[in-house]
Parts: structure tokens; sequence; C-alpha cells
């Protein structure tokens, strides 16, 4: 979902308690340069944003980083 | 769309405290793990700041941080006027220097 808003991401996420609800999302994008955390941020809440709406994700924690680095 | 009323109240808020932390909970009792932890983080600096607990109006909040600052999830911290982050990136930021930086403080 993340990779298919965020052509040429790279993402790993950690289900981090086993029920698949809580979510530990790192993406590393080529989207991110120039922009400020909080920006990197957007992007990727506004890419999973559905699955909240519809209850499937309740937790995401989200580290983000440049392709590379 | 947001209560006007209550937009305007947090704007106000926002404005008035250089660092400002919409969390659930207060700093001395919080009731959420993500705002325990910027609560800490903040309590290992030398800085004074503005708590809200959105606890008690939190989908009416939720609506006016949303237009505000495009952020739905809680704790919030807003520096000099500006959304910094939630708990990732206070944490993320506090680990790099960059959130003393951005606070003013020396650690």
């Amino acid at each position: 979902m993340i990779e298919a808003a965020l052509p040429g991401a790279v993402v790993e996420v950690v289900d981090e308690t086993g029920s698949g609800d809580h979510l530990r999302a790192t993406v590393a994008a080529p989207q991110f340069a120039g922009l400020s955390r909080i920006d990197q941020h957007r992007l990727v809440k506004a890419a999973v944003r559905e699955r909240f709406d519809d209850g499937a994700v309740h937790a995401l924690s989200v580290k983000t980083e440049l392709p590379g680095s | 769309m947001a209560d006007a009323a209550l937009k305007q109240q947090v704007e106000e808020l926002i404005a008035a405290n250089p660092v400002l932390l919409f969390m659930k909970g207060t700093p001395e009792m919080p009731r959420c793990g993500f705002s325990m932890r910027v609560v800490q983080v903040l309590g290992t600096m030398d800085v004074e700041y503005g708590a809200v607990d959105v606890l008690p109006a939190l989908q009416p909040l939720r609506e006016v941080t949303t237009e505000i600052s495009d952020w739905q999830t809680f704790p919030q911290l807003y520096v000099n006027g500006e959304l910094l982050g939630g708990a990732d990136i206070v944490e993320e930021m506090f680990d790099s220097g960059e959130l003393a930086e951005a606070l003013g403080v020396s650690l």
C-alpha cells in the first residue's frame, strides 16, 4: 500500500503485537528528499489512512529515511 | 468540518505557548504510552511547556488538528506555532539532537 503510493519506496513493516493491527513501518522513499520529517510522515500516513479508517490498523509507528542512508 | 470556536481556541493556545503538547492525559498522569514517551523526552530537557489533555474532547480536537496541521493522531508537539510531530518524530529528533535545537535548549 505504501509502496503503491510512493513508487520506489523500500518499506519494512513489523507486526509489533502479532495481532496485525499495531504496526511499525520503516520507509525509505526518494519522494522524501527535501521534506521535513513531519511532511515525510504525512506522506506515509496518507498512504495508509484507508486501513485506519476501516479499522484494520489501530497504531502505526513510522520511521522515515532517504534511500541509501 | 471542525467546530469554529474550538478551532479558534486551539489556534490561540498554539500562538500563546511556544512549546505546547496535545496529549492523552496530563504530564503527571499520561493515559497513553505515546503521550508518556513525549512527556518523558520533554522532562529530560530544560524547557517549559503547556499541555492540553485531549481526552475530554477527542473527536472534535482531532477534526481541528486535521484542519490546522493535517495530523489526526495524538500526541502532537507544537513548537513556535508549528507542528513538530508525534511521539516517533519527537524521539527521533531527540536522539539526533534536532529537538534541543528546535527548542533552543542545550543538553
